[in-house]
């Protein structure tokens, strides 16, 4: 199943006319992977939990989170295509089967609680839950769902699993792809919609999301 | 943006009593991404919402049958093996639950019926309206009338249709899928290769659409798990409609009308179900409907790049020898003129 998500995920990359080395069809071992993860774990944490900072960079949760999609955001880090100077250094020094090893390691973690969203007040969280679930057609905000899957835990190595994500994380990438900083997703597909947001919204549906809990399979 | 206000001033003292300025401004987002102003004349008419329905002064009983019918539209998976034989939702295709212009809102539906239906050639209600989606866009076989899930679903078209005029003498603004100008030649090329750098991403290239874990994610336009032969998007101008004003989802309107076309041209020469007015043969289905619905879509036609006659089977999908018991009933045929 790992390794079918990942050749999936190459698909997607030769798609967008990407020079993608045969490499990126590596399949991954998570033990391998757990080898190569050593640097990964003062930020992302040994059980792959990662961290909320508030008023800092938060730390993405990457456990239970698809290897597919782990793979295609370190390929894109080391290519420039997704920038972050905390992540970059760490990214370069992965070779693509590390990448591989590494993605299939996290994404069989069972997925962490998310912190971030504890304080927000009832009406935000409703404005968030609107946005995740149903969207705002009027402003033509889609609903998060309808992307990234039943629960918002995912969909396939394309839209990676948003619920109990770290609030500070999906605020900054909501941001970030608001400001332009942000464009490695397919056909703007995401960066279109954070376009239409409000920080409010940015706020509210952060805070709801990180406040869901997905079981893990 | 001063020329921008005067249009918004001029269309809101021509648009029906009732509706307000306030109301029309809920739609200022979608003029701003590019989709037309109402015109003189138009009816502009904005949905409650499913946060309004909470406000509502109305039964409490009422509004737990409109969250009900809200929930069929939205999750008409829960249906599945019964009414619904494939993977798609009432909101895979009207986006926005129902309430979205230019993406078929369905209010229109509940202010317009009873009214004759060319498609089956007597006067519809709202109820065999719906039953027609079941029967085609659905694959399936609808609900009984009257019954509590197709009361439910009426409940929740009517709601919407909330404040709108009954039988209206105006057009409707934003009413089905408008087609752009059809350009003067479709290429099946071309659409095959903007739906697989356009669409698969979540459609898949097989057309099968995505699922995660056997849920619902996004729709297939073609094959078992799509709408059959017999739906109103099989029309090619449907389809350029459709994919016009709302895909990519997010972006609408992206892409050029050459592009739209090209990719409904390509999907709707795609195989998906059997029409369930088939009886014996394609050609029979042709003798009956080519002259009016089928005119526009290709069902029976050769598909030029590997002479595959398209439709010229006897594949069901999911549904096997299910019936739909709404298809084919003729309806008052003993009234006088």
């Amino acid at each position: 199943m790992t390794s079918m998500r990942i050749v999936s995920g190459l698909g997607l990359l030769l798609g967008l006319g990407l020079a993608a080395g045969q490499a990126q069809a590596l399949e991954g071992d998570a033990e391998r992977g757990q080898q190569a993860a050593g640097t990964c774990v003062a930020c992302h944490q040994a059980d792959g939990s990662g961290m909320n900072v508030s008023g800092g960079e938060s730390w993405p949760r990457l456990a239970g989170q698809d290897a597919g999609y782990i793979a295609k955001q370190l390929h894109d880090f080391k290519a420039g295509r997704r920038e972050n100077a905390s992540m970059m250094p760490f990214a370069n020094m992965l070779d693509d089967q590390q990448i591989a090893d590494v993605a299939a390691y996290y994404s069989q973690m069972p997925v962490t609680e998310a912190q971030g969203g504890e304080e927000a007040e009832e009406a935000l969280l409703a404005r968030g839950e609107q946005l995740a679930l149903r969207g705002d057609w009027d402003a033509y905000i889609v609903s998060c769902k309808s992307c990234h899957g039943p629960g918002n835990a995912g969909a396939g190595s394309t839209f990676p699993g948003i619920a109990s994500q770290h609030a500070g994380y999906i605020e900054a990438q909501l941001q970030a792809w608001q400001e332009g900083e942000r464009s490695n997703d397919p056909q703007n597909l995401m960066g279109a919609i954070a376009q239409r947001m409000s920080d409010e919204d940015i706020q509210a549906v952060s805070a709801w999301l990180a406040n869901q809990s997905v079981a893990s399979e | 943006m001063k020329l921008h206000r005067t249009t918004l001033a001029v269309a809101s003292a021509t648009l029906a009593a009732g509706i307000s300025m306030a109301a029309w401004a809920e739609y200022e987002q979608l003029v701003e991404m590019g989709y037309p102003a109402p015109e003189e004349g138009e009816l502009v008419h904005v949905p409650p919402t499913m946060a309004d329905l909470e406000e509502a002064d109305i039964n409490p009983e009422l509004k737990k049958v409109i969250r009900r019918g809200y929930d069929l539209f939205t999750n008409t998976q829960q249906l599945r093996g019964e009414n619904v034989f494939n993977d798609m939702n009432c909101s895979s295709c009207h986006l926005g639950e129902g309430r979205q212009p230019f993406s078929a809102p369905v209010w229109p539906a509940a202010v317009t019926l009873p009214d004759f239906r060319g498609k089956n050639q007597h006067v519809n209600n709202l109820e065999e309206r719906i039953a027609g989606c079941f029967a085609y866009s659905m694959n399936g076989t609808p609900p009984e009338y009257g019954s509590d899930d197709m009361l439910a679903l009426s409940a929740y078209h009517q709601w919407l249709a909330t404040g709108a005029p009954m039988y209206p003498d105006q057009p409707i603004y934003g009413r089905g899928f408008p087609p752009p100008e059809r350009p003067e030649t479709l290429s099946y090329e071309n659409g095959e290769a903007l739906y697989m750098e356009q669409c698969s991403v979540c459609h898949s290239e097989d057309g099968s659409g995505l699922y995660v874990d056997g849920e619902y994610v996004f729709p297939a336009p073609w094959g078992d798990g799509s709408n059959n032969w017999g739906a109103g998007i099989v029309r090619t101008h449907t389809a350029a409609g459709f994919i016009k004003n709302n895909m990519p989802l997010g972006q609408p309107l992206s892409l050029s009308d050459q592009q739209a076309w090209d990719i409904a041209y390509y999907m709707t020469q795609q195989e998906r179900p059997q029409d369930p007015r088939y009886t014996e043969s394609v050609d029979q289905v042709l003798e009956q409907f080519g002259p009016t619905f089928h005119k526009h879509s290709s069902y029976g036609q050769v598909r030029e790049q590997d002479d595959h006659r398209l439709a010229d089977h006897a594949n069901w999908g999911e549904k096997g020898d299910i019936v739909p018991w709404n298809v084919g009933v003729p309806r008052f045929e003993d009234l006088e003129d």
